[in-house]
């Protein structure tokens, strides 16, 4: 098979296979034509074209920037980027253009990354299902795929084909959909074109799951690297000690590709460690018979669902019956794991939102009777009801009188949960495996009959953990549900041992092979590009 | 639906085989007065709204009340997962700067190289008459 990942492919762009600027040109009609998805907020079409020039001209001198040279890529908009709007789907950024790029943006920029526009996620980054930002819900390309049409075929009557469209998981729900839309030219091998494709990823961002949980959604893989391995500065920040720069990617390999590029020190990021971090390569592993993976039992909660419960099984037997040691663990506190998120989340977001008073940048009202009056009037017409709720929550919490009891309280806990973390890895675990969703992704309809906090509540539960501890974790789509739908499992590592959990999943996504996703429009599109294609011979699957 | 998350709750407490038992009260504490709505609105800047806000806020934090169950006896609280690392602040040297123009950019309301803002010497509280829950 032809380039499998972004490094082979840069030698494709090298040899002048293709250029940057069709590829460039290819991708933007392609944002177009998935418009539906409403995966982008805003699309940088000047920018990315302008991109694709210089990058064009770099490859024709022999002078690539490396493997991410040429390669269109999807920023979450919470991550300011210079001269591009950057709205955090939040009236209260509406209009706001960021005079500087975040550091890992700039990063991008720097390695000649295509930036084809800032996708939607919910307000804030506040949520789990990508359905609560000003611009509208995220769908997720799974609804309109042909393994999922074909099922709903099979067990309902018809009804109207896009009434029904599933969530795509939250909060990074916009670049997860743009990358699993774009994954589905995997069958178009020969053309390297939508080889390039392929190669398109995204930086989310993760707090509680937030990059994690859309990746197991619509199925690509997500990583949330070690906490203090990637730079926070410009990301517009949630929760200061939990945020981390997500990424996601088609596979594991890319994602090592992309963390390689950008972890390391920031002086701009006082929370970077200064361990030096070169990008590395991931060896293939053959023998896990030297491994010892924990599966922790009080994930075993009774709102997952049996297929995903089956999935984790046979993912255990998979590693127990080529040699891995599997056992089971357990993470005690658990339980309390969401109590103590949601009281640190609010809290610290009741201090971050503080710095949007209209005065020096975002939306302003138009009262100006006294400084307290405009702020509090900015504030309401700037937030959504999510986000003024975590305010008034956290600032509830932090008061002198129950600072004690909640904050300090649910510091403690803190503590708690990362020592069970630590006491596992400590007895011989090196990774932990275990479910990243409760069960496949659900149609709209269903998820907003509950409210955004009983739903972060639900949906965060195997992820958030994660955050608290600072460790590394890692998505990785496994198979279709019985609806057609995908499911992913999580992958938990000790921190700043990125790298190791990168093989172990390479090696498990390997085994499971997870199957392309099959849209028809774009599918269309793939066989209208072999009629342009100079190529002599052409397969189709 | 939030009844039944408490539900869960309780029950995965008693798997925590912790020896104590939750009190979550899935009404609310009744712990939000009037009082404390203003208290928490004039810190916040934001107001509620809607009494689907107030009861919101009783039921996160009934749902925060059963931290109450865990023995953190000794435990030091956590700050950052960084704790036991040492981290470094920026040299306090002048590096990047004069973008005074590019900053004055983003705001709505500027004189000069001021930010304009509103007088700040009256107190939110005393000047807004209004009724409890205005809307938008």
């Amino acid at each position: 098979m032809l380039g499998r990942t972004l490094r082979e492919v840069s030698v494709a762009l090298k040899q002048g296979q293709i250029t940057p600027t069709e590829l460039c040109q290819r991708c933007l009609s392609l944002i177009k034509k998935t418009k539906f998805l409403n995966a982008y907020i805003t699309v940088s079409e000047e920018v990315a074209l302008k991109q694709a020039e210089e990058s064009e001209k770099r490859y024709k001198k022999g002078h690539s920037l490396g493997d991410l040279d040429g390669i269109p890529i999807a920023v979450k908009d919470n991550f300011s980027t210079s001269g591009i709007e950057t709205t955090c789907a939040s009236n209260m950024l509406k209009g706001y253009v960021p005079p500087y790029n975040a550091t890992v943006v700039q990063k991008l920029l720097d390695q000649g990354a295509l930036l084809m526009g800032k996708t939607n996620l919910d307000e804030f980054a506040m949520g789990s299902g990508s359905t609560d930002g000003i611009f509208g819900p995220v769908k997720n390309p799974w609804s309109y795929s042909k393994q999922y049409r074909e099922k709903r075929k099979q067990n309902s009557h018809s009804e109207n084909e896009d009434s029904n469209w599933l969530i795509t998981g939250g909060s990074s729900g916009g670049s997860a959909a743009a990358v699993s839309a774009f994954t589905c030219f995997a069958n178009c091998e020969s053309s390297n074109l939508i080889l390039w494709l392929k190669r398109t990823w995204a930086l989310g961002s993760d707090t509680g799951g937030s990059t994690r949980n859309p990746a197991a959604h619509c199925g690509v893989v997500g990583l949330k690297p070690s906490y203090g391995l990637v730079s926070r500065h410009g990301l517009i920040p949630l929760v200061n000690s939990m945020d981390v720069p997500g990424i996601l990617t088609r596979c594991v390999d890319d994602a090592a590709t992309v963390l390689g590029v950008l972890a390391g020190h920031d002086p701009k990021d006082s929370t970077t460690i200064q361990d030096p971090v070169k990008p590395f390569t991931l060896p293939s592993l053959t023998d896990v018979s030297k491994l010892c993976i924990g599966i922790p039992k009080e994930y075993l909660t009774p709102e997952l669902s049996s297929e995903v419960q089956s999935l984790w099984s046979k993912a255990a037997n998979l590693f127990e019956s080529e040699g891995a040691k599997v056992t089971e663990v357990s993470l005690p506190h658990t339980s309390y794991s969401i109590v103590c998120y949601h009281v640190l989340c609010t809290s610290e977001v009741a201090s971050n939102m503080a710095r949007f008073d209209g005065l020096e940048y975002g939306h302003r009202c138009d009262s100006d009777v006294s400084t307290e009056a405009m702020y509090a009037a900015t504030r309401r017409e700037g937030f959504n009801d999510v986000v003024r709720g975590r305010i008034l929550s956290g600032n509830f919490f932090l008061l002198k009188e129950n600072y004690e009891n909640y904050f300090v309280k649910a510091q403690k806990v803190r503590r708690l949960i990362a020592n069970d973390f630590v006491n596992v890895f400590n007895s011989g675990v090196d990774v932990l495996l275990t479910p990243t969703t409760l069960s496949e992704a659900v149609p709209y309809t269903e998820f907003i009959k509950e409210d955004n906090r009983t739903r972060s509540a639900q949906d965060d539960i195997f992820t958030q953990a994660v955050n608290m501890a600072g460790l590394p974790a890692v998505s990785v789509p496994v198979a279709l549900s019985s609806q057609g739908l995908p499911i992913g499992l999580q992958f938990i590592g000790r921190a700043f041992c990125d790298q190791q959990l990168l093989i172990v999943a390479k090696w498990f996504e390997k085994q499971v092979q997870f199957p392309v996703i099959q849209l028809q429009e774009l599918m269309d599109d793939c066989s209208s590009v072999f009629e342009n294609e100079k190529l002599a011979s052409v397969s189709l699957k | 639906m939030w009844a039944r998350a408490v539900h869960l709750g309780l029950r995965a407490a008693a798997r925590g085989r912790r020896g104590f038992t939750s009190k979550a009260d899935p009404q609310g504490s009744g712990r939000v007065t009037g009082e404390l709505i203003q208290h928490l609105e004039r810190l916040s800047l934001v107001d509620f709204g809607s009494q689907e806000a107030v009861a919101r806020l009783e039921k996160a934090i009934a749902f925060a009340d059963r931290l109450r169950a865990v023995n953190t006896d000794g435990v030091e609280p956590m700050e950052s997962v960084l704790e036991d690392r040492c981290l470094y602040l920026r040299s306090d040297n002048v590096v990047e700067g004069s973008c005074a123009e590019e900053l004055l950019q983003n705001s709505h309301r500027v004189v000069e190289e001021y930010f304009v803002a509103p007088p700040g010497n009256i107190s939110w509280s005393k000047l807004d008459e209004k009724q409890p829950f205005s809307h938008r």
